[in-house]
């Protein structure tokens, strides 16, 4: 396979298996599945030429085959059995999906509020098709991005959340996404998340590969937070080492509300995050934190895009990245503050350690400032580890290996302190404390044991 | 305890030790003095085993063992101490977690069982308390932050918490004022026992009027040109160091 009959076979399916109104879940999806189509069709799948995605693998990703399902593989196994959650003493709401549907044996998740929804896209779909119709694909549509097209040609389901006016959500939700079963999978996951005037949500994603096979991931999480909301989304990423996964995530802020995003690569194959975020409303503030701790030949890209559109808005960006062996990245930071966005604050740092001369990381800040009244700074770096520091703490009689453990784990400590849920922040730093030590197994947890067998 | 014979060292092929000589005994304070790019600095760095400075002739032993053949952790577990004229600062790493590393490190290459977080945490309050460090140390980054002053103090107070064999002071008194200077010294003093040795390099008199040497020496241009009792660094407090060129005719 490459990139050319890749393309071709989503072409392909999507005219034999979509192309009839009655193939869908409703006209309006049916609607929104052909204009994505179109939009797929003349963009075609990104390769190397794609500014954008020059550095993502993709020919890699597209070099293998992937198994395509159309119907709905449903899970043989109690997954809840299967699943043990890795973050102890996190007192979460849990939601799983099993190959990117949301699971049907779920726990439901209720009495957190009245007029409050969590639940599979698939059933809001149905269920709710007059919120479907206000945000479905809204966010997503605005931007040419090819991944997201094709996710919004073929995703089915994934989490729905919606959180009505005044309401504060005190435990978080944590959403699973489990995949197992034979076969390299091909998977589309969409989430929808909606968080209202004045309430607040936090959110845990944690993915959890329980096969032996190359998969590979699209998904699209759309986030609409509205004035004075609070949405905090944490992203904790551990993918097999040839697993593809490209995440992109559409968030649009109003009016004084204020979004966190923390997106934690512990451990991947080839994984290409996307984050774009539209300021809409006046004081609506962001920050974004991103930790990369990559090794072997593994590849990790962020992209982020923010867009002040209006004045007084402020977005704070820190990336940080640790890169092994052969381990490969790159950021791409664009924030684009519009002419009568004044009073804008945007910060940006992208900073990163090479351990190893084969380890490369490419970074760059892309600042379009078209307003004059604003503070903006950005600052990216690619080091190694500060040799005086590893003498220092030598000559206390720490081994060079402790030591060396001892400047990685503070260099990502920043992003850690700035985790506000402190069972996450430990179970965090845990993590990271064993995956600097190389103990790391994305399996470590689970029962299925798939690295054994 | 160290004996030094002939050493030669260079940085970036610039000489910088050119045959130096010295023999410390187990108990003995020994002083550095000497101008600015005399070598003093090259002698600690050559002494911690930093790895910038080649050794291109000379032998250093350590109790006995040829020093060459211990790198940097182990010279430090074999009881090497060096207060840093510039201690680093290390953002992210706390002083606490640095200093339970580094200890218990120490205790594991000499056979004893780590320090249990209680007994760790009585053993540094004890040792804070000598060098009168603020209690909210604990919990800062290494160094970061600090004054000139609390650097120093800390250099000390890591000094407290590991006991070593020798010591070697770099221009530990420089930047700091004279509460300051006696608190450093004191807390010197303290650690100080029969057994354990300490090289103390200064510009100045000051820092010995404390910490009061057996021998002082003179370090000029590599080497050491002359070796005395304590009485030498006021002579030279007085004379300056021309009277020292002017002695040996450069």
């Amino acid at each position: 396979m490459d990139i050319k009959k890749t393309f071709e076979k989503y072409i392909d399916i999507f005219e034999k298996n979509f192309s009839n109104v009655k193939q869908h879940e409703s006209s309006s999806l049916y609607k929104i599945r052909t204009e994505a189509y179109e939009k797929f069709k003349k963009h075609g799948m990104p390769d190397h030429n794609d500014e954008n995605y020059k550095y993502a693998g993709i020919s890699e990703i597209c070099s293998q085959d992937y198994e395509f399902s159309l119907d709905s593989r449903g899970a043989i196994v109690d997954l809840n059995e299967y699943f043990q959650c890795e973050i102890k003493d996190l007192d979460t709401h849990i939601a799983l999906l099993s190959n990117g549907e949301y699971y049907s044996n779920n726990k439901p998740i209720e009495n957190i509020g009245e007029g409050v929804i969590i639940c599979g896209l698939n059933m809001a779909i149905n269920k709710y098709p007059e919120i479907i119709k206000e945000y479905y694909n809204q966010n997503a549509r605005e931007y040419d991005d090819s991944f997201s097209e094709l996710n919004t040609m073929f995703a089915k389901d994934g989490l729905f959340i919606y959180v009505p006016e005044n309401t504060k959500i005190d435990k978080t939700i944590q959403l699973v996404n489990l995949i197992h079963g034979f076969g390299n999978k091909n998977i589309f996951k969409r989430n929808l998340i909606i968080v209202r005037k004045n309430s607040e949500l936090s959110l845990v994603i944690c993915d959890h590969t329980l096969n032996n096979s190359n998969n590979f991931v699209i998904d699209v999480t759309e986030s609409v937070v509205l004035e004075n909301a609070k949405f905090c989304y944490h992203n904790l990423q551990k993918e097999p080492n040839k697993t593809g996964v490209i995440n992109s995530h559409f968030v649009k802020l109003n009016k004084y509300s204020k979004f966190d995003s923390y997106i934690l690569s512990f451990h991947g194959g080839i994984i290409r995050n996307n984050l774009f975020v539209k300021m809409i409303g006046e004081f609506a503030e962001s920050n974004l934190f991103g930790l990369n701790l990559t090794d072997r030949e593994q590849r990790i890209d962020n992209y982020t895009l923010i867009e002040h559109d209006v004045p007084n808005c402020s977005s704070n960006e820190l990336y940080k990245g640790i890169l092994d062996e052969q381990a490969k990245g790159s950021f791409m930071g664009r924030i684009i503050v519009k002419p009568n966005a004044q009073k804008t604050l945007a910060y940006q740092t992208n900073r990163n350690i090479c351990l190893t001369p084969e380890a490369k990381m490419r970074t760059k800040p892309q600042l379009e400032i078209y307003a004059d009244d604003v503070k903006c700074s950005h600052g990216a770096t690619v080091g190694q580890l500060d040799e005086t520091a590893l003498f220092y703490l030598k000559q206390r009689g720490i081994n060079e290996k402790e030591a060396k453990l001892m400047l990685m784990f503070a260099f990502a400590n920043d992003i850690l302190l700035k985790i506000n849920i402190v069972p996450l922040r430990e179970r965090i730093a845990e993590l990271i404390d064993s995956r600097l030590r190389g103990e790391f197994s994305a399996c470590e947890h689970c029962l299925m044991n798939c690295n054994s067998r | 305890m160290l004996v030094i014979k002939n050493l030669h060292a260079e940085i970036n092929g610039k000489k910088i030790l050119k045959g130096l000589n010295l023999e410390v005994k187990p108990g003995e304070i020994h002083a550095i003095m000497g101008p600015n790019g005399s070598g003093k600095s090259t002698l600690s760095a050559v002494l911690a085993g930093k790895e910038d400075f080649i050794v291109t002739e000379g032998e250093i032993f350590y109790q006995g063992r040829n020093l060459f053949d211990l790198n940097v952790e182990e010279r430090a577990k074999e009881g090497i101490f060096l207060s840093f004229q510039y201690p680093v600062e290390i953002p992210g790493v706390s002083m606490i977690n640095f200093m339970k590393t580094a200890v218990n490190e120490q205790r594991k290459y000499r056979s004893l069982p780590p320090m249990s977080s209680g007994e760790f945490l009585k053993y540094m309050r004890e040792m804070k308390d000598l060098v009168e460090l603020k209690s909210d140390l604990a919990n800062r980054s290494v160094n970061e932050g600090f004054s000139g002053g609390e650097k120093k103090r800390n250099e000390i107070f890591q000094m407290a918490m590991l006991k070593p064999k020798l010591a070697i002071l770099d221009e530990t008194d420089s930047g700091l004022d004279i509460d300051a200077l006696r608190i450093v010294a004191n807390g010197v003093n303290k650690v100080k026992t029969k057994e354990n040795s300490v090289i103390v390099i200064t510009h100045y008199q000051r820092l010995l009027e404390y910490i009061v040497p057996d021998f002082v020496h003179i370090l000029y241009d590599g080497k050491i040109v002359k070796s005395a009792g304590k009485e030498l660094a006021f002579e030279l407090e007085e004379k300056g160091y021309n009277w020292i060129k002017d002695e040996i005719g450069d």
